[in-house]
């Protein structure tokens, strides 16, 4: 689960808007030992990221368990303007999810 | 007295019934993934697999509208930064591999009509290896790669 809620920045550069991300998860590879009691820590990652501008889908990522730990992601588009909204919605691969949004500035 | 045995096996009850409601919550998100994740693609162990199960065809063409950019030099493997760029028109998809990684596929991200061939993420990378961007368009796979060298693995193996 997310300890932190994500953040996302978006900005218009030039006619296209960027978008840049963080969110908080520890995307275990399912591979990593703890190492108190030896076992293997189950694999925890997020498994799809959907992007919108607006109602339309500008981004869908697949992610696999090699994305690093708290992911950062971001990408451009364009036909937006400013005060546009920006959203993504994430879930892992145990059912946990997130969504928030932000303003083109 | 016996009020109270009647509330606490009430509430146990109550208890119960969560507990299974949240058992059964857990068990489905993983069959409902199965459908759109591509499970297969991500356990696959070798690069071709993995686009074999992904995009039905593993030959991809070296294009220079492809740009990788990630360090020469990644001190952490749990964290290496990679940026991929393409000039192409109509490109449908930009998957990204680490072929030396137990399971190369690393992410792959569908664009939607009005988005860039631009995408930026970090990866884990278990030792030096290339980082391949994959771009799908026009039905034909492209492919750039970048050398990358790995002091400290990241994949906790």
């Amino acid at each position: 689960m997310a300890q932190k809620p994500m953040k996302i920045r978006a900005w218009m550069d030039g006619d296209r808007a960027m978008v840049k991300a963080i969110i908080f998860h520890p995307m275990e590879t399912g591979l990593r030992k703890d190492k108190k009691t030896g076992k293997k820590i189950p694999e925890h990652f997020i498994s799809e990221v959907f992007c919108k501008h607006g109602a339309t889908t500008v981004l869908n990522c697949q992610w696999g368990t090699a994305v690093s730990k708290n992911p950062f992601m971001s990408f451009r588009f364009n036909g937006a303007k400013v005060g546009d909204t920006v959203s993504i919605n994430w879930v892992d691969n145990q059912g946990n999810k997130e969504s928030a949004q932000a303003q083109i500035k | 007295m016996n009020q109270s045995r009647r509330t606490f096996l009430k509430s146990t009850l109550a208890m119960g019934t969560v507990t299974v409601a949240i058992g059964a919550g857990l068990l489905s998100p993983s069959r409902v993934m199965a459908a759109q994740w591509p499970k297969t693609a991500f356990i696959a162990s070798s690069m071709e697999a993995a686009l074999n199960s992904l995009e039905g065809m593993n030959k991809t063409e070296t294009s220079s509208a492809i740009k990788v950019d990630a360090p020469d030099i990644a001190e952490n493997g749990a964290v290496v930064s990679v940026g991929i760029e393409t000039s192409m028109t109509g490109a449908e998809s930009i998957t990204v591999l680490v072929p030396n990684n137990a399971t190369p596929l690393a992410a792959r991200y569908m664009l939607g009509k009005n988005t860039d061939g631009f995408i930026n993420l970090r990866v884990k990378m278990r030792k030096t290896s290339d980082v391949v961007a994959v771009v799908k368009s026009n039905g034909k796979l492209y492919s750039a790669k970048k050398s990358v060298k790995v002091t400290l693995g990241g994949c906790g193996g």
